[in-house]
């Protein structure tokens, strides 16, 4: 029998500019580019994902009659040359395909290292495939595998813990000086399209109220809008200082907006509660004297980039971390595939009855007064049991029946037998 | 044998409560889950046998073992214990149990190191009063050595982002929101117990000595120690004193208690 390969082709954010990601990206849905790949002859089992940063396809064929081409030809459709696709696409075999659909599960391969997303995508991805029902044991396995690894990595790396970016780094020193956000203002000053996505970080943490403040109050009642909040003029920023608690300063005022003197008498109607106030305006909307009252945290761009770069650093020896065990994984994957073939089941069948008949005869024996000839008797007795019935699954797993049904005939009378890796645990 | 069994209750407890420490620090240094659990485990079993050990004593004595330096000292770690487990069930603060375990380790070696021996107690001392005085005035204390620790990790953690270089602390100390609600929390139960301590103190001061203050040294590091937390809770409930401040004060108010326990106390 043939053996099998995994492959994976696919183009990424990395290798491929968005302008032709554009064209390949799957409006259509997933069933019907599916039910298209299913027709190529030489793919038995086959799942595609499709993202905004990525298109991938992985497939089972076998070994010596891969079907690339028909592949590439219907990811491409015939927008573009031979060459030029050679050029974007990345493909990958056995160990490397499943190393990098284990890589992009773990979101070690995405924009934003460490993003949870991607996992949900592939998950949804993986239903359709199911559902198409172009999926088998191998790929079965293969993407339950790769769930678990992206929960082993997030879990046991702080890979997620660290997204990098100016406003997830406002977020989490936010967390760290208010704990809980869900009660905090939040006051918008100036509608910068940087300020705007630091809102919108703190407002996807849930924060409790949000007001903008601009030179001209008709873009502010228009951010403010989107925020489901409140606006204010320029000149109201001090009085609104007292109700709330982070600050986000954008505008592009020649001088400073807020000074300390401003500030300070205000902490004690404050009753001291904290604020931290992020000046993501060059040249700066806030006096850096503000860092110096108690109880009040300045951070400036070049703060904030700190504070990125700091992530950046933590999150590239985690990334080690996360590709160690990416690597443990898909070497007990391979291990497993090898497995399932006929001849090394067969194998496994015999040992086991042979297993159970010498544990089983040991207990007998050893409770029974026979003599040596019955003994070897009683012996013979057991192994013809055991051949006899193992003769069934053996004629079943040999038969020449529809060639793609080989894998799930083997997985099954594995786990019918309880043949399974042992070195996995998991399904 | 109840003496052999008490010595040897105290000497697995320092063992169990070393342990325990070492998990937090381990745990704190490269954060793992499973090892958090262990910690903890450590210090409740240290809990039940730092319990039994003054049970043990109370047997030997035949009075609330309190009044000896070992046994002041032993009776504050336990209340330490006390307090930071009844405050973990209620709340979890990340890594507060580290910060814990260590005072709580410290005391315990304070009190290995001091002599062991039960000294009699004078007749006029024995009353019912003592051990509900001197109860109320440790826990009160242990309540006041919690917020010590949430105050120094309010420190660190503030020290960090205020100087914007967010290193080593900043992971692995919780929120300093969360920080300063463990020192008002330990701060209002502190002193509560405290005044419990005192009002009952001079009871029993009546009672031994018929006068209901003596001006005695320790008498008036109280009176101090009460102040000063007297003003913390004060600016803290009206004015709204939080934060850095706040944390000094529970710095310095918990190093004037350590002073008058190491000093009058025995």
């Amino acid at each position: 029998m043939a053996e099998k390969t995994i492959s994976l082709l696919g183009v990424n954010h990395k290798t491929t500019p968005l302008a032709i990601r554009e064209k390949m990206a799957l409006t259509t849905g997933y069933e019907e580019p599916l039910r298209a790949l299913g027709k190529i002859p030489a793919c038995h089992e086959l799942y595609l994902l499709s993202t905004c940063n990525r298109v991938e396809v992985l497939y089972v064929s076998e070994h010596g009659a891969d079907p690339l081409e028909a592949v590439a030809q219907f990811l491409f459709g015939g927008t573009i040359s031979v060459e030029e696709r050679e050029q974007y696409l990345y493909r990958y075999h056995d160990t490397d395909a499943v190393k990098h659909l284990f890589e992009v599960a773990a979101s070690l391969d995405s924009m934003v290292v460490g993003e949870s997303q991607i996992l949900g995508q592939i998950k949804e991805a993986y239903r359709y495939a199911t559902e198409v029902g172009t999926t088998g044991p191998i790929l079965n396995r293969l993407l339950h595998k790769a769930f678990s690894v992206a929960k082993r990595v997030r879990s046991e790396t702080g890979i997620g813990s660290s997204a990098v970016s100016i406003s997830y780094a406002a977020v989490q020193l936010a967390k760290k000086i208010f704990g809980e956000l869900n009660e905090k203002q939040v006051l918008l000053i100036g509608a910068g399209e940087m300020a705007e996505l630091a809102a919108e970080h703190l407002v996807g943490q849930g924060v409790g109220g949000v007001v903008v403040a601009n030179r001209t109050l008709s873009r502010a009642v228009d951010l403010a809008k989107r925020f489901n909040g409140t606006s204010c003029v320029l000149e109201e920023v001090l009085s609104q200082l007292e109700a709330v608690d982070i600050i986000i300063s954008s505008t592009g005022s020649s001088e400073l907006l807020i000074r300390s003197e401003d500030v300070k008498p205000l902490m004690r109607a404050r009753k001291n509660r904290p604020l931290f106030f992020i000046d993501i305006a060059v040249p700066r909307d806030l006096d850096p004297e503000l860092n110096k009252i108690d109880d009040v945290f300045l951070y400036d761009i070049d703060d904030l980039s700190q504070v990125v770069e700091m992530n950046k650093a933590e999150r590239e020896k985690e990334a080690v971390k996360a590709k160690r065990i990416v690597e443990e994984e898909s070497l007990k994957f391979a291990r497993w595939q090898q497995n399932l073939t006929i001849t090394p089941t067969i194998t496994a069948m015999r040992r086991k009855a042979e297993d159970i008949c010498q544990q089983e005869l040991e207990k007998t024996l050893s409770r029974l007064s026979v003599d040596e000839q019955d003994r070897q008797k009683i012996e013979k007795m057991a192994q013809a049991i055991a051949a006899k019935l193992l003769h069934d699954p053996m004629v079943y797993l040999k038969t020449e029946s529809c060639k793609n049904n080989d894998d799930a005939k083997v997985d099954m009378i594995r786990s019918i037998y309880g043949l399974g890796n042992e070195d996995s645990g998991g399904n | 044998m109840v003496k052999e069994i008490s010595f040897l209750l105290f000497q697995i407890l320092l063992v169990v409560t070393c342990c325990g420490f070492a998990a937090y620090l381990i745990s704190f240094i490269s954060p793992k889950k499973g090892l958090k659990n262990v910690a903890r485990t450590l210090l409740f079993v240290s809990w039940i046998l730092q319990t039994l050990y003054i049970v043990s004593r109370y047997y030997l004595a035949g009075y609330t073992p309190i009044t000896t330096h070992h046994e002041a000292v032993f009776f504050f770690a336990w209340s330490m214990t006390t307090a930071y487990l009844s405050f973990r069930w209620r709340h979890t603060v990340k890594n507060f149990g580290m910060f814990v375990s260590g005072l709580v380790l410290v005391l315990l070696l304070v009190a290995a190191f001091s002599p062991r021996e039960i000294i009699p107690l004078e007749p006029a001392l024995q009353s019912g009063w003592l051990p509900i005085h001197a109860g109320f005035s440790l826990l009160a204390y242990a309540f006041l050595g919690l917020a010590f620790c949430g105050g120094l990790m309010y420190l660190l953690q503030e020290r960090e982002l205020k100087s914007k270089r967010l290193g080593y602390f900043f992971s692995r100390l919780p929120s300093l929101e969360a920080l300063d609600q463990l020192m008002t929390y330990c701060l209002a139960l502190g002193f509560s117990f405290l005044c419990l301590g005192m009002i009952t103190g001079i009871i029993w001061s009546k009672q031994a000595w018929g006068t209901y203050w003596r001006w005695q040294p320790k008498e008036v590091m109280t009176l101090i120690i009460w102040f000063v937390y007297l003003i913390q809770v004060h600016q803290r409930f009206t004015v709204g004193w939080r934060g850095r401040r706040a944390a000094m004060m529970a710095l310095v108010g918990f190093g004037i208690v350590i002073v008058t326990l190491w000093r009058v106390v025995a």
